[in-house]
Protein backbone atom coordinates (compact mmCIF):
# COMPACT_ATOMS: atom_id res chain seq x y z
CA UNK A 1 0.00 0.00 0.00
CA UNK A 2 2.53 2.30 0.97
CA UNK A 3 4.90 1.82 -1.97
CA UNK A 4 2.66 2.68 -5.51
CA UNK A 5 5.32 4.02 -7.05
CA UNK A 6 7.51 1.04 -7.49
CA UNK A 7 4.66 -0.99 -9.10
CA UNK A 8 5.15 0.35 -12.79
CA UNK A 9 8.44 -0.46 -12.79
CA UNK A 10 7.88 -4.46 -12.17
CA UNK A 11 7.57 -6.31 -15.27
CA UNK A 12 3.34 -6.65 -15.37
CA UNK A 13 3.08 -8.11 -19.01
CA UNK A 14 3.87 -11.31 -18.99
CA UNK A 15 0.99 -12.31 -16.76
CA UNK A 16 -2.14 -11.48 -19.11
CA UNK A 17 -0.15 -13.23 -21.79
CA UNK A 18 0.10 -15.92 -19.94
CA UNK A 19 -3.62 -16.75 -18.84
CA UNK A 20 -4.35 -15.89 -23.29
CA UNK A 21 -1.88 -18.94 -23.36
CA UNK A 22 -3.15 -20.70 -20.79
CA UNK A 23 -6.89 -20.61 -21.84
CA UNK A 24 -6.17 -21.65 -25.42
CA UNK A 25 -4.09 -24.33 -24.37
CA UNK A 26 -6.78 -25.32 -21.75
CA UNK A 27 -9.85 -25.23 -25.22
CA UNK A 28 -6.43 -27.06 -27.10
CA UNK A 29 -6.12 -29.78 -24.33
CA UNK A 30 -10.05 -30.15 -24.33
CA UNK A 31 -10.67 -30.20 -28.32
CA UNK A 32 -12.02 -33.93 -27.67
CA UNK A 33 -14.46 -32.75 -25.57
CA UNK A 34 -15.42 -30.29 -27.56
CA UNK A 35 -15.50 -32.48 -31.03
CA UNK A 36 -17.65 -35.14 -29.04
CA UNK A 37 -20.31 -32.21 -28.81
CA UNK A 38 -19.72 -30.21 -31.55
CA UNK A 39 -22.95 -31.75 -33.91
CA UNK A 40 -25.50 -30.73 -31.86
CA UNK A 41 -24.30 -27.33 -31.52
CA UNK A 42 -23.16 -27.55 -35.78
CA UNK A 43 -26.88 -29.00 -36.34
CA UNK A 44 -28.36 -26.77 -34.00
CA UNK A 45 -26.97 -23.79 -35.60
CA UNK A 46 -27.46 -24.82 -39.04
CA UNK A 47 -31.14 -26.33 -38.47
CA UNK A 48 -32.33 -24.79 -35.29
CA UNK A 49 -31.03 -21.22 -34.29
CA UNK A 50 -30.57 -19.59 -37.80
CA UNK A 51 -34.09 -20.77 -38.82
CA UNK A 52 -35.45 -18.98 -35.99
CA UNK A 53 -33.20 -15.93 -36.74
CA UNK A 54 -34.22 -16.31 -40.14
CA UNK A 55 -38.20 -16.20 -39.28
CA UNK A 56 -37.89 -13.22 -37.72
CA UNK A 57 -36.24 -11.73 -40.95
CA UNK A 58 -39.31 -13.41 -43.06
CA UNK A 59 -41.86 -12.53 -40.85
CA UNK A 60 -41.25 -8.51 -41.72
CA UNK A 61 -41.11 -9.38 -45.78
CA UNK A 62 -43.32 -10.28 -48.61
CA UNK A 63 -42.86 -13.65 -50.02
CA UNK A 64 -44.34 -16.46 -51.75
CA UNK A 65 -41.70 -18.56 -51.89
CA UNK A 66 -39.97 -18.35 -55.29
CA UNK A 67 -40.41 -14.65 -56.69
CA UNK A 68 -39.27 -11.50 -54.97
CA UNK A 69 -39.29 -11.14 -51.24
CA UNK A 70 -40.14 -7.35 -50.52
CA UNK A 71 -39.85 -5.59 -46.85
CA UNK A 72 -43.42 -5.45 -45.75
CA UNK A 73 -42.68 -3.58 -42.03
CA UNK A 74 -44.81 -4.64 -39.58
CA UNK A 75 -47.72 -5.58 -42.15
CA UNK A 76 -47.62 -9.23 -41.61
CA UNK A 77 -48.12 -8.91 -37.89
CA UNK A 78 -50.80 -6.18 -38.37
CA UNK A 79 -52.91 -8.38 -41.18
CA UNK A 80 -52.25 -11.24 -38.41
CA UNK A 81 -53.92 -9.49 -35.00
CA UNK A 82 -56.92 -8.01 -37.57
CA UNK A 83 -57.16 -11.24 -39.33
CA UNK A 84 -60.16 -12.85 -37.87
CA UNK A 85 -59.25 -16.40 -39.17
CA UNK A 86 -56.30 -15.95 -36.85
CA UNK A 87 -58.41 -15.48 -34.32
CA UNK A 88 -60.61 -18.15 -34.63
CA UNK A 89 -57.50 -19.99 -34.88
CA UNK A 90 -56.64 -18.90 -31.85
CA UNK A 91 -59.65 -19.08 -30.23
CA UNK A 92 -60.24 -22.62 -31.54
CA UNK A 93 -57.27 -23.94 -30.19
CA UNK A 94 -58.04 -22.70 -26.66
CA UNK A 95 -61.10 -24.19 -26.63
CA UNK A 96 -59.32 -27.30 -27.92
CA UNK A 97 -57.65 -27.18 -24.95
CA UNK A 98 -59.66 -26.56 -22.48
CA UNK A 99 -62.38 -29.35 -23.62
CA UNK A 100 -59.10 -31.44 -23.69
CA UNK A 101 -56.79 -31.37 -21.10
CA UNK A 102 -58.97 -30.42 -18.52
CA UNK A 103 -60.83 -33.97 -18.12
CA UNK A 104 -57.70 -35.79 -19.51
CA UNK A 105 -55.84 -35.01 -16.64
CA UNK A 106 -58.04 -35.77 -13.97
CA UNK A 107 -59.04 -39.26 -15.75
CA UNK A 108 -55.16 -39.67 -15.51
CA UNK A 109 -55.88 -39.32 -12.09
CA UNK A 110 -58.27 -41.37 -11.63
CA UNK A 111 -56.55 -43.90 -13.34
CA UNK A 112 -53.56 -43.63 -11.15
CA UNK A 113 -55.15 -43.50 -7.65
CA UNK A 114 -56.89 -46.44 -8.71
CA UNK A 115 -54.13 -48.32 -10.21
CA UNK A 116 -51.90 -47.26 -6.67
CA UNK A 117 -54.49 -49.30 -4.58
CA UNK A 118 -52.40 -51.71 -2.90
CA UNK A 119 -54.05 -54.69 -4.05
CA UNK A 120 -54.15 -54.42 -7.40
CA UNK A 121 -52.99 -57.13 -9.82
CA UNK A 122 -51.60 -56.55 -13.00
CA UNK A 123 -50.15 -53.52 -12.93
CA UNK A 124 -48.29 -53.55 -15.77
CA UNK A 125 -50.67 -55.51 -17.78
CA UNK A 126 -53.15 -51.82 -17.07
CA UNK A 127 -49.96 -49.55 -17.88
CA UNK A 128 -49.10 -51.02 -20.83
CA UNK A 129 -52.49 -51.37 -22.27
CA UNK A 130 -53.67 -47.10 -21.17
CA UNK A 131 -50.27 -46.42 -23.01
CA UNK A 132 -50.89 -48.03 -25.79
CA UNK A 133 -52.66 -45.34 -27.91
CA UNK A 134 -49.88 -42.67 -27.57
CA UNK A 135 -47.86 -45.06 -29.45
CA UNK A 136 -50.26 -45.11 -32.35
CA UNK A 137 -49.71 -42.67 -35.02
CA UNK A 138 -52.43 -39.61 -34.99
CA UNK A 139 -52.65 -40.17 -38.81
CA UNK A 140 -53.62 -43.44 -38.00
CA UNK A 141 -55.97 -42.10 -34.79
CA UNK A 142 -57.60 -39.38 -36.89
CA UNK A 143 -58.76 -41.73 -39.53
CA UNK A 144 -60.11 -44.57 -36.91
CA UNK A 145 -61.84 -41.47 -34.89
CA UNK A 146 -63.25 -40.34 -38.29
CA UNK A 147 -65.88 -43.41 -38.57
CA UNK A 148 -66.83 -43.28 -35.02
CA UNK A 149 -67.75 -39.23 -35.49
CA UNK A 150 -69.23 -39.85 -38.33
CA UNK A 151 -72.23 -37.95 -39.20
CA UNK A 152 -75.00 -40.11 -40.11
CA UNK A 153 -73.19 -43.92 -39.89
CA UNK A 154 -70.81 -43.07 -36.63
CA UNK A 155 -70.27 -45.56 -34.05
CA UNK A 156 -70.74 -43.03 -31.30
CA UNK A 157 -74.42 -42.08 -32.93
CA UNK A 158 -75.03 -45.52 -33.12
CA UNK A 159 -74.60 -45.79 -29.04
CA UNK A 160 -76.79 -42.34 -29.40
CA UNK A 161 -79.83 -44.14 -30.85
CA UNK A 162 -79.12 -47.23 -28.53
CA UNK A 163 -80.01 -44.88 -25.69
CA UNK A 164 -82.28 -43.45 -27.45
CA UNK A 165 -80.81 -40.24 -28.19
CA UNK A 166 -80.77 -38.32 -31.76
CA UNK A 167 -78.09 -39.05 -33.48
CA UNK A 168 -75.89 -35.73 -34.34
CA UNK A 169 -74.14 -34.39 -37.30
CA UNK A 170 -70.73 -34.01 -35.71
CA UNK A 171 -68.49 -32.95 -38.00
CA UNK A 172 -70.78 -30.38 -39.21
CA UNK A 173 -70.90 -28.21 -35.98
CA UNK A 174 -68.09 -26.33 -34.76
CA UNK A 175 -68.29 -28.01 -31.30
CA UNK A 176 -68.56 -31.39 -32.83
CA UNK A 177 -65.52 -30.87 -34.44
CA UNK A 178 -63.91 -29.41 -31.52
CA UNK A 179 -65.12 -32.15 -29.35
CA UNK A 180 -63.90 -35.23 -31.93
CA UNK A 181 -60.30 -33.71 -31.84
CA UNK A 182 -60.29 -32.80 -28.19
CA UNK A 183 -61.82 -36.86 -27.61
CA UNK A 184 -58.75 -38.35 -29.77
CA UNK A 185 -56.26 -35.96 -27.19
CA UNK A 186 -58.03 -37.05 -24.06
CA UNK A 187 -57.68 -40.85 -25.60
CA UNK A 188 -54.03 -40.82 -26.67
CA UNK A 189 -53.12 -38.64 -23.71
CA UNK A 190 -54.87 -40.49 -20.40
CA UNK A 191 -52.00 -43.42 -20.42
CA UNK A 192 -49.31 -41.17 -20.73
CA UNK A 193 -50.30 -38.92 -17.69
CA UNK A 194 -51.38 -41.40 -15.67
CA UNK A 195 -48.20 -43.12 -16.15
CA UNK A 196 -46.36 -39.96 -15.04
CA UNK A 197 -49.04 -39.74 -12.09
CA UNK A 198 -48.90 -43.26 -10.85
CA UNK A 199 -45.35 -42.91 -10.78
CA UNK A 200 -45.56 -39.62 -8.60
CA UNK A 201 -48.01 -41.63 -6.42
CA UNK A 202 -45.33 -44.26 -5.66
CA UNK A 203 -42.75 -41.58 -5.33
CA UNK A 204 -44.68 -40.75 -1.86
CA UNK A 205 -42.52 -41.89 1.15
CA UNK A 206 -45.45 -44.38 2.78
CA UNK A 207 -44.16 -43.47 6.15
CA UNK A 208 -46.08 -40.03 5.82
CA UNK A 209 -49.10 -41.76 5.33
CA UNK A 210 -48.61 -44.01 8.42
CA UNK A 211 -47.44 -40.89 10.74
CA UNK A 212 -50.79 -39.12 9.36
CA UNK A 213 -53.02 -42.27 10.22
CA UNK A 214 -50.65 -42.23 13.88
CA UNK A 215 -52.19 -38.62 14.48
CA UNK A 216 -55.70 -39.60 13.39
CA UNK A 217 -55.80 -37.86 9.85
CA UNK A 218 -58.74 -39.07 7.93
CA UNK A 219 -58.79 -40.25 4.56
CA UNK A 220 -59.62 -37.08 3.06
CA UNK A 221 -56.82 -34.73 5.15
CA UNK A 222 -54.18 -36.82 4.40
CA UNK A 223 -54.90 -36.73 0.57
CA UNK A 224 -54.65 -32.79 0.76
CA UNK A 225 -52.13 -32.46 3.38
CA UNK A 226 -50.03 -35.47 2.04
CA UNK A 227 -50.46 -36.85 -1.58
CA UNK A 228 -51.60 -33.41 -2.92
CA UNK A 229 -48.64 -31.12 -1.86
CA UNK A 230 -46.50 -34.08 -2.50
CA UNK A 231 -47.78 -34.37 -6.52
CA UNK A 232 -48.22 -30.53 -7.04
CA UNK A 233 -45.20 -30.57 -9.07
CA UNK A 234 -45.47 -33.79 -11.39
CA UNK A 235 -49.10 -31.95 -11.72
CA UNK A 236 -47.17 -28.83 -12.93
CA UNK A 237 -45.26 -30.56 -15.15
CA UNK A 238 -48.10 -32.39 -16.96
CA UNK A 239 -50.30 -29.16 -16.96
CA UNK A 240 -47.15 -27.25 -19.24
CA UNK A 241 -46.44 -30.22 -21.10
CA UNK A 242 -50.28 -30.57 -22.23
CA UNK A 243 -50.31 -26.88 -22.60
CA UNK A 244 -47.32 -27.04 -25.07
CA UNK A 245 -48.56 -29.75 -26.75
CA UNK A 246 -52.07 -28.63 -27.47
CA UNK A 247 -51.18 -25.69 -28.83
CA UNK A 248 -49.10 -27.32 -31.59
CA UNK A 249 -52.54 -29.74 -32.15
CA UNK A 250 -52.44 -29.92 -36.08
CA UNK A 251 -52.69 -33.74 -37.44
CA UNK A 252 -56.12 -34.54 -35.73
CA UNK A 253 -57.88 -31.93 -37.16
CA UNK A 254 -55.65 -31.55 -40.82
CA UNK A 255 -56.70 -35.48 -40.96
CA UNK A 256 -60.61 -34.90 -39.52
CA UNK A 257 -61.64 -32.06 -41.53
CA UNK A 258 -58.55 -31.33 -43.72
CA UNK A 259 -57.12 -27.75 -44.62
CA UNK A 260 -59.78 -25.05 -43.74
CA UNK A 261 -61.07 -26.78 -40.67
CA UNK A 262 -64.26 -28.09 -41.89
CA UNK A 263 -67.87 -26.36 -41.61
CA UNK A 264 -67.08 -22.83 -40.11
CA UNK A 265 -63.66 -23.79 -39.68
CA UNK A 266 -63.94 -25.21 -36.59
CA UNK A 267 -61.09 -27.40 -36.50
CA UNK A 268 -58.76 -24.44 -38.08
CA UNK A 269 -56.03 -24.55 -34.91
CA UNK A 270 -53.08 -22.27 -35.10
CA UNK A 271 -50.83 -24.51 -36.73
CA UNK A 272 -52.98 -25.95 -38.96
CA UNK A 273 -53.25 -21.60 -40.19
CA UNK A 274 -50.05 -21.54 -40.52
CA UNK A 275 -49.98 -24.36 -42.29
CA UNK A 276 -52.38 -23.34 -44.77
CA UNK A 277 -50.99 -19.65 -44.97
CA UNK A 278 -47.57 -20.62 -45.69
CA UNK A 279 -47.95 -24.17 -47.56
CA UNK A 280 -50.63 -24.18 -49.24
CA UNK A 281 -51.07 -20.78 -49.95
CA UNK A 282 -47.57 -19.51 -50.27
CA UNK A 283 -47.64 -16.63 -47.94
CA UNK A 284 -44.15 -17.52 -46.55
CA UNK A 285 -43.51 -14.43 -44.65
CA UNK A 286 -46.69 -14.51 -43.49
CA UNK A 287 -46.46 -18.05 -41.80
CA UNK A 288 -43.38 -16.96 -40.07
CA UNK A 289 -45.20 -14.23 -38.69
CA UNK A 290 -47.74 -16.17 -37.50
CA UNK A 291 -44.88 -18.92 -36.12
CA UNK A 292 -44.19 -15.77 -34.05
CA UNK A 293 -47.63 -15.34 -33.23
CA UNK A 294 -47.96 -18.65 -31.70
CA UNK A 295 -44.53 -18.48 -29.95
CA UNK A 296 -46.02 -15.32 -27.96
CA UNK A 297 -49.42 -17.55 -27.14
CA UNK A 298 -47.64 -20.67 -25.74
CA UNK A 299 -45.01 -18.51 -23.79
CA UNK A 300 -48.30 -16.17 -22.15
CA UNK A 301 -50.15 -19.29 -21.56
CA UNK A 302 -47.25 -21.54 -20.12
CA UNK A 303 -46.55 -18.86 -17.75
CA UNK A 304 -50.42 -18.59 -16.80
CA UNK A 305 -50.36 -21.85 -16.39
CA UNK A 306 -47.34 -21.83 -13.99
CA UNK A 307 -49.21 -19.20 -12.17
CA UNK A 308 -51.92 -20.26 -11.59
CA UNK A 309 -50.53 -24.18 -10.48
CA UNK A 310 -47.97 -22.40 -8.28
CA UNK A 311 -50.46 -19.85 -6.92
CA UNK A 312 -52.53 -22.55 -5.86
CA UNK A 313 -49.55 -24.03 -3.57
CA UNK A 314 -48.96 -20.98 -1.54
CA UNK A 315 -52.98 -20.89 0.00
CA UNK B 1 -67.73 -53.97 2.24
CA UNK B 2 -63.78 -54.30 1.05
CA UNK B 3 -64.22 -57.04 -1.20
CA UNK B 4 -67.50 -54.61 -3.09
CA UNK B 5 -64.50 -51.64 -3.18
CA UNK B 6 -62.29 -53.87 -4.61
CA UNK B 7 -65.09 -55.68 -7.39
CA UNK B 8 -65.62 -51.31 -8.23
CA UNK B 9 -62.70 -50.42 -8.70
CA UNK B 10 -61.66 -53.14 -11.30
CA UNK B 11 -64.44 -52.08 -12.79
CA UNK B 12 -63.10 -48.88 -13.24
CA UNK B 13 -60.02 -50.01 -14.39
CA UNK B 14 -61.42 -52.35 -17.01
CA UNK B 15 -63.47 -49.89 -18.10
CA UNK B 16 -60.97 -47.23 -18.72
CA UNK B 17 -58.91 -50.16 -20.64
CA UNK B 18 -61.13 -51.13 -22.76
CA UNK B 19 -61.91 -47.45 -23.85
CA UNK B 20 -58.05 -47.58 -24.65
CA UNK B 21 -58.50 -50.65 -26.60
CA UNK B 22 -61.56 -50.29 -28.47
CA UNK B 23 -60.49 -48.48 -31.24
CA UNK B 24 -58.08 -51.08 -32.22
CA UNK B 25 -60.67 -53.74 -32.15
CA UNK B 26 -63.33 -51.47 -34.12
CA UNK B 27 -60.49 -50.73 -36.47
CA UNK B 28 -59.73 -54.49 -36.37
CA UNK B 29 -63.26 -55.17 -37.26
CA UNK B 30 -63.46 -52.68 -39.77
CA UNK B 31 -60.85 -53.89 -42.17
CA UNK B 32 -62.70 -57.01 -42.31
CA UNK B 33 -65.73 -55.07 -44.10
CA UNK B 34 -66.32 -53.56 -47.48
CA UNK B 35 -67.44 -50.26 -47.79
CA UNK B 36 -71.01 -50.87 -48.22
CA UNK B 37 -70.47 -52.33 -44.69
CA UNK B 38 -68.48 -50.01 -43.06
CA UNK B 39 -71.24 -47.34 -44.19
CA UNK B 40 -74.24 -49.41 -42.75
CA UNK B 41 -76.61 -49.18 -39.56
CA UNK B 42 -76.31 -50.27 -37.33
CA UNK B 43 -72.60 -50.81 -37.57
CA UNK B 44 -71.20 -54.73 -37.80
CA UNK B 45 -69.53 -54.77 -34.46
CA UNK B 46 -67.74 -58.29 -35.53
CA UNK B 47 -65.73 -59.53 -38.08
CA UNK B 48 -66.07 -59.48 -41.69
CA UNK B 49 -64.68 -62.07 -44.27
CA UNK B 50 -63.07 -58.79 -46.78
CA UNK B 51 -59.85 -58.69 -44.70
CA UNK B 52 -57.54 -60.07 -47.43
CA UNK B 53 -59.70 -58.47 -50.21
CA UNK B 54 -58.65 -55.56 -48.83
CA UNK B 55 -55.40 -55.42 -47.87
CA UNK B 56 -54.80 -56.77 -51.82
CA UNK B 57 -56.48 -53.29 -52.66
CA UNK B 58 -54.08 -51.13 -50.74
CA UNK B 59 -51.17 -52.79 -51.85
CA UNK B 60 -52.47 -52.19 -55.45
CA UNK B 61 -52.84 -48.37 -54.95
CA UNK B 62 -49.96 -47.52 -52.67
CA UNK B 63 -46.64 -49.26 -52.88
CA UNK B 64 -47.18 -50.60 -49.40
CA UNK B 65 -43.42 -52.40 -48.75
CA UNK B 66 -41.59 -49.39 -50.15
CA UNK B 67 -43.18 -46.86 -47.61
CA UNK B 68 -42.80 -48.99 -45.01
CA UNK B 69 -39.11 -49.61 -46.16
CA UNK B 70 -39.07 -45.92 -46.29
CA UNK B 71 -40.83 -45.85 -43.20
CA UNK B 72 -38.18 -47.38 -41.43
CA UNK B 73 -34.74 -46.43 -43.05
CA UNK B 74 -36.17 -42.63 -41.94
CA UNK B 75 -36.88 -43.92 -38.37
CA UNK B 76 -33.87 -46.15 -38.14
CA UNK B 77 -31.10 -44.07 -39.40
CA UNK B 78 -32.21 -41.02 -37.43
CA UNK B 79 -32.48 -43.19 -34.39
CA UNK B 80 -28.70 -44.54 -34.92
CA UNK B 81 -27.57 -40.75 -35.52
CA UNK B 82 -29.54 -39.70 -32.45
CA UNK B 83 -28.39 -42.76 -30.12
CA UNK B 84 -24.20 -42.09 -31.33
CA UNK B 85 -23.98 -37.95 -31.37
CA UNK B 86 -26.30 -37.67 -28.15
CA UNK B 87 -24.71 -40.41 -26.07
CA UNK B 88 -21.36 -39.15 -26.95
CA UNK B 89 -22.74 -35.42 -26.27
CA UNK B 90 -24.20 -36.68 -22.77
CA UNK B 91 -21.57 -38.38 -21.58
CA UNK B 92 -18.90 -35.86 -21.89
CA UNK B 93 -21.36 -33.40 -20.51
CA UNK B 94 -21.72 -36.13 -17.59
CA UNK B 95 -18.21 -37.10 -17.17
CA UNK B 96 -15.82 -34.31 -18.16
CA UNK B 97 -14.61 -30.80 -17.59
CA UNK B 98 -13.75 -28.26 -20.06
CA UNK B 99 -14.11 -24.45 -20.30
CA UNK B 100 -17.58 -22.73 -21.02
CA UNK B 101 -19.30 -26.36 -20.32
CA UNK B 102 -22.14 -24.85 -18.12
CA UNK B 103 -22.75 -22.53 -20.13
CA UNK B 104 -23.15 -24.95 -23.11
CA UNK B 105 -25.55 -27.24 -21.16
CA UNK B 106 -27.48 -23.98 -20.58
CA UNK B 107 -28.09 -23.26 -24.39
CA UNK B 108 -28.94 -26.38 -24.99
CA UNK B 109 -31.29 -26.46 -22.30
CA UNK B 110 -33.10 -23.33 -24.17
CA UNK B 111 -33.04 -24.98 -27.02
CA UNK B 112 -35.52 -27.00 -25.90
CA UNK B 113 -38.06 -24.37 -25.10
CA UNK B 114 -38.40 -23.18 -28.61
CA UNK B 115 -41.41 -24.59 -30.65
CA UNK B 116 -40.62 -26.71 -34.03
CA UNK B 117 -43.23 -24.61 -35.63
CA UNK B 118 -41.51 -21.24 -35.35
CA UNK B 119 -39.10 -22.49 -37.58
CA UNK B 120 -41.25 -24.39 -39.91
CA UNK B 121 -40.88 -22.18 -42.75
CA UNK B 122 -37.24 -21.02 -42.67
CA UNK B 123 -36.21 -24.82 -42.36
CA UNK B 124 -38.20 -25.43 -45.62
CA UNK B 125 -36.56 -22.78 -47.16
CA UNK B 126 -32.83 -23.86 -46.34
CA UNK B 127 -33.83 -27.09 -46.97
CA UNK B 128 -35.21 -26.02 -50.44
CA UNK B 129 -31.61 -23.79 -51.08
CA UNK B 130 -29.98 -26.77 -49.98
CA UNK B 131 -32.10 -28.88 -52.94
CA UNK B 132 -32.95 -31.08 -50.13
CA UNK B 133 -36.34 -31.03 -50.62
CA UNK B 134 -37.93 -34.30 -51.36
CA UNK B 135 -35.17 -36.44 -50.00
CA UNK B 136 -34.97 -37.91 -46.81
CA UNK B 137 -31.59 -36.00 -46.11
CA UNK B 138 -34.35 -33.05 -45.01
CA UNK B 139 -36.02 -35.61 -42.58
CA UNK B 140 -32.83 -37.36 -41.29
CA UNK B 141 -30.52 -34.60 -40.66
CA UNK B 142 -31.58 -32.11 -39.00
CA UNK B 143 -33.61 -34.70 -36.70
CA UNK B 144 -29.94 -35.95 -35.17
CA UNK B 145 -29.58 -32.52 -33.16
CA UNK B 146 -32.10 -33.35 -30.25
CA UNK B 147 -31.56 -31.66 -27.38
CA UNK B 148 -33.50 -33.91 -25.28
CA UNK B 149 -31.05 -37.06 -26.19
CA UNK B 150 -28.36 -35.28 -24.57
CA UNK B 151 -29.70 -34.15 -21.15
CA UNK B 152 -31.45 -37.55 -20.77
CA UNK B 153 -27.68 -39.49 -21.68
CA UNK B 154 -26.21 -36.46 -19.56
CA UNK B 155 -28.73 -37.17 -15.90
CA UNK B 156 -28.05 -41.09 -16.48
CA UNK B 157 -24.08 -41.07 -17.18
CA UNK B 158 -23.49 -38.51 -14.14
CA UNK B 159 -24.85 -41.12 -12.05
CA UNK B 160 -23.83 -44.23 -13.80
CA UNK B 161 -20.88 -44.42 -15.30
CA UNK B 162 -18.22 -44.77 -12.51
CA UNK B 163 -15.65 -41.98 -12.78
CA UNK B 164 -12.97 -44.44 -10.86
CA UNK B 165 -13.73 -46.43 -14.12
CA UNK B 166 -12.81 -44.41 -16.41
CA UNK B 167 -9.73 -43.05 -14.82
CA UNK B 168 -8.90 -46.89 -14.38
CA UNK B 169 -9.26 -47.03 -18.47
CA UNK B 170 -7.18 -44.07 -18.76
CA UNK B 171 -4.37 -45.82 -16.71
CA UNK B 172 -4.75 -48.66 -19.07
CA UNK B 173 -4.04 -46.26 -21.66
CA UNK B 174 -7.54 -45.60 -23.43
CA UNK B 175 -7.81 -42.62 -25.58
CA UNK B 176 -11.04 -40.46 -25.17
CA UNK B 177 -13.00 -42.74 -27.91
CA UNK B 178 -12.19 -46.33 -26.39
CA UNK B 179 -13.20 -44.85 -23.23
CA UNK B 180 -16.31 -43.94 -24.33
CA UNK B 181 -16.89 -46.68 -27.11
CA UNK B 182 -15.91 -49.64 -24.73
CA UNK B 183 -16.55 -48.63 -21.41
CA UNK B 184 -19.41 -45.63 -21.26
CA UNK B 185 -21.53 -47.41 -24.09
CA UNK B 186 -22.34 -50.56 -22.27
CA UNK B 187 -22.94 -49.06 -18.71
CA UNK B 188 -25.69 -46.48 -20.81
CA UNK B 189 -27.58 -49.41 -22.39
CA UNK B 190 -30.50 -48.89 -20.43
CA UNK B 191 -30.25 -45.15 -20.89
CA UNK B 192 -29.83 -45.55 -24.91
CA UNK B 193 -32.57 -48.38 -24.93
CA UNK B 194 -35.51 -45.98 -24.27
CA UNK B 195 -34.10 -42.85 -25.92
CA UNK B 196 -33.92 -45.51 -28.84
CA UNK B 197 -37.45 -46.36 -28.43
CA UNK B 198 -38.99 -42.76 -27.84
CA UNK B 199 -36.80 -41.37 -30.67
CA UNK B 200 -37.91 -44.33 -32.98
CA UNK B 201 -41.64 -44.03 -32.18
CA UNK B 202 -41.71 -40.42 -32.65
CA UNK B 203 -39.48 -40.31 -36.04
CA UNK B 204 -42.38 -43.19 -37.29
CA UNK B 205 -45.43 -41.51 -36.14
CA UNK B 206 -43.95 -37.98 -37.79
CA UNK B 207 -46.52 -36.33 -40.24
CA UNK B 208 -46.00 -32.41 -40.40
CA UNK B 209 -42.13 -31.98 -41.33
CA UNK B 210 -42.59 -35.03 -44.04
CA UNK B 211 -45.77 -33.91 -45.26
CA UNK B 212 -43.82 -30.61 -46.13
CA UNK B 213 -41.06 -32.52 -46.93
CA UNK B 214 -41.83 -35.30 -49.18
CA UNK B 215 -43.54 -34.80 -52.70
CA UNK B 216 -42.74 -37.60 -54.34
CA UNK B 217 -44.92 -41.01 -53.77
CA UNK B 218 -41.94 -43.33 -53.90
CA UNK B 219 -40.83 -41.46 -51.25
CA UNK B 220 -43.50 -41.15 -49.19
CA UNK B 221 -43.78 -42.43 -45.35
CA UNK B 222 -46.25 -44.40 -43.62
CA UNK B 223 -47.88 -41.26 -42.52
CA UNK B 224 -47.85 -39.65 -45.55
CA UNK B 225 -48.84 -42.33 -47.44
CA UNK B 226 -52.10 -43.23 -44.49
CA UNK B 227 -53.00 -39.64 -45.07
CA UNK B 228 -52.92 -39.31 -48.83
CA UNK B 229 -54.55 -42.53 -49.26
CA UNK B 230 -57.87 -40.82 -47.06
CA UNK B 231 -57.62 -37.97 -49.41
CA UNK B 232 -57.96 -39.65 -52.51
CA UNK B 233 -59.47 -43.22 -51.68
CA UNK B 234 -62.55 -41.60 -49.53
CA UNK B 235 -65.25 -43.30 -51.15
CA UNK B 236 -62.80 -46.43 -50.46
CA UNK B 237 -63.31 -46.53 -47.00
CA UNK B 238 -62.31 -50.07 -46.63
CA UNK B 239 -59.08 -49.37 -48.15
CA UNK B 240 -58.53 -46.66 -46.26
CA UNK B 241 -59.08 -48.46 -42.92
CA UNK B 242 -57.25 -51.64 -44.10
CA UNK B 243 -53.72 -49.48 -44.66
CA UNK B 244 -54.59 -47.86 -41.45
CA UNK B 245 -54.63 -51.44 -39.84
CA UNK B 246 -51.19 -52.22 -41.78
CA UNK B 247 -49.72 -49.02 -40.79
CA UNK B 248 -50.19 -49.73 -37.06
CA UNK B 249 -49.88 -53.06 -36.40
CA UNK B 250 -45.70 -52.91 -36.89
CA UNK B 251 -45.19 -50.69 -34.51
CA UNK B 252 -47.82 -51.43 -31.80
CA UNK B 253 -45.39 -55.20 -31.85
CA UNK B 254 -42.51 -53.09 -31.42
CA UNK B 255 -43.71 -51.52 -28.62
CA UNK B 256 -45.00 -54.37 -26.93
CA UNK B 257 -41.39 -55.57 -27.29
CA UNK B 258 -40.30 -52.91 -25.45
CA UNK B 259 -43.34 -51.52 -23.44
CA UNK B 260 -42.31 -52.26 -19.65
CA UNK B 261 -39.29 -50.26 -19.34
CA UNK B 262 -40.46 -47.98 -21.82
CA UNK B 263 -43.06 -47.15 -19.90
CA UNK B 264 -41.06 -46.74 -16.44
CA UNK B 265 -38.53 -44.45 -18.25
CA UNK B 266 -41.07 -42.05 -19.26
CA UNK B 267 -42.15 -41.78 -15.72
CA UNK B 268 -38.86 -41.75 -14.04
CA UNK B 269 -37.81 -38.71 -16.81
CA UNK B 270 -41.20 -36.57 -15.75
CA UNK B 271 -40.14 -37.20 -12.34
CA UNK B 272 -36.60 -36.13 -12.23
CA UNK B 273 -37.57 -33.29 -14.66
Amino acid sequence: MGEPLRQPLEPRTPYPAATKRKLSSELWKHRKEYLAISPFYLLFAVFGLFPILFSMYLSFQRWDGIGVMTFNGVNNYRFMLTDPEFWKAVGNTLLIWIYSTIPMLFSALVVAFLLNASFVKFRTFFRIGYFLPNVTSLVAVSIVFSTVFSNNYGLLNYIFTLFGLDPVEWLNHTWGIQLAVSFMVIWRWVGYNAVIYLAGLQSIPTVLYEAAKIDGASGIQSFFRITLPNLRPIILFTVITSTIGGMQIFTEPQVLVGNDGGVNGGGLTIVLYLYREAFINNYFGYGSAVGWGMFVLIALFSLFNWKMVQGKGTM
Amino acid sequence: MVRSKNVLLYAGLIAGLIVSIFPFYWLAVMATRTTPEIYSFPPKLWFGTHLFDNISRVFESINFFRTLFNTLFVASAITILVLFFDSLAGYTFAKFTFPGKKWLFVLLLATMMAPAQLSLVPSFVIMAKFGWVGSFKALIIPGMANAFGIFWIRQYAEESVPSELLDAGKMDGCGFFRLYWNISLPILRPALSFLGAFTFIGAWNDYLWPLIILNDERKFTLQVALASLNGIYTTDYALVIAGTLLAVIPLIIMFLFVSKQFISDIAAGAIKS
